[in-house]
């Protein structure tokens, strides 16, 4: 992980120096370049501070392990809630959303609460709904949520009742 | 004005947590700091790409691709994209807010965030492994009809069709 960092560094550093002697004798569109890149990087360095700070605030004050422990058996309605929250303190992308779905049926939890939990994950996170809100504006999350969140959870309910009526269950990869 | 809001919004918290629990607090500020610094050269790298990129090819050639009088189009091109690639969402939104501000319409950027994050076409193995093959097809099937949905309703929302 260092030594990919440290890497990225110096290609970028490269980058720089090559750019930086283009725009000095005004080779191309060289100093074009360099206005946009100025623009981009100045709208992002004041974005993104406030929003990591959020983060970092969220995962102090809302530790994974609380909502885990309300989404076991009985759940009921309340699971949704649940998987809304969890899914929003959920870091990175579907690939580790499976095993936390895995870990949820372990602890006894609906199909239909998994699968919305599931569907939940490509919404809600909350670094995600972040930068969203600061790129494309409050409005266009606000769309968002009040169009996918009823979709996802009208339909994991469905497809989780359909499901259970099967009895079917996850499966664990690591065992197979 | 975003901005702003979020940095009030920010700024309100800090102080809340701050006047709580001080540790805390100070440990919210290190995992922002080492988040931020982590990714700072992917995200430098993607500006000075998308900057290359963008002086290279005339904002009328994005405009008349994704931006265009043919909105169904640039929004299947961007959804089909959306649920192929697997792209961080801090890439994505920055890449999304460069476009926007070129002139590619709310519903064609609302089709690749969505299906971005909520179908996963390169993540299939994983999920077969645990759902097997048909819930995999069918749960990505209704996630891509709920992006497709979103994009369509965000853009009767920005009045960008009919």
């Amino acid at each position: 992980m260092k030594k990919q960092q440290t890497r990225k560094w110096i290609v970028l550093a490269a980058f720089s120096i090559v750019l930086a002697v283009a725009a000095v004798i005004d080779a191309g569109p060289a100093r074009a370049v360099v206005g946009n890149i100025w623009t981009f990087a100045l709208s992002l360095l004041t974005v993104l501070p406030p929003a990591f700070v959020l983060i970092g605030l969220f995962e102090v004050w809302v530790p994974r392990s609380l909502v885990e422990r309300h989404l076991g058996a009985d759940s009921g309605a309340g699971g949704y809630f649940w998987a809304f929250l969890l899914a929003g303190t959920t870091v990175g992308g579907l690939y580790v959303a499976f095993p936390v779905a895995w870990t949820l049926q372990r602890k006894g939890a609906h199909m239909g609460v998994i699968l919305a939990y599931l569907g939940f994950s490509g919404i809600t996170r909350i670094p995600m709904t972040l930068f969203e809100i600061s790129f494309l504006g409050a409005e266009f999350t606000l769309v968002r949520y009040l169009t996918a969140v009823p979709l996802v959870v009208v339909s994991s309910w469905l497809l989780g009742r359909l499901l259970t009526a099967r009895g079917f269950e996850l499966r664990n990869p690591e065992s197979a | 004005m975003e901005t702003i809001v979020l940095a009030s919004v920010c700024a309100l918290a800090l102080v809340v947590s701050a006047i709580r629990d001080r540790k805390r607090t100070l440990h919210a500020l290190k995992i922002a700091w080492r988040r931020f610094f982590a990714l700072l050269p992917s995200l430098l790298t993607v500006v000075a790409a998308v900057a290359l990129v963008l002086t290279l090819v005339q904002p009328e050639a994005i405009t008349t691709y994704l931006g265009g009088e043919n909105t169904a189009w640039a929004t299947t091109v961007a959804a089909a994209v959306g649920s192929i690639t697997l792209m961080p969402g801090f890439i994505a939104y920055p890449l999304a807010g460069i476009l926007r501000s070129q002139g590619v319409a709310y519903t064609v950027l609302s089709a690749f965030t969505a299906t971005l994050m909520m179908v996963g076409v390169l993540t299939f193995p994983i999920e077969k492994q645990y759902f097997g093959v048909k819930l995999t097809i069918v749960r990505n099937g209704i996630s891509l009809a709920i992006a497709l949905v979103v994009a369509i309703v965000t853009g009767l929302y920005f009045g960008e069709i009919l």
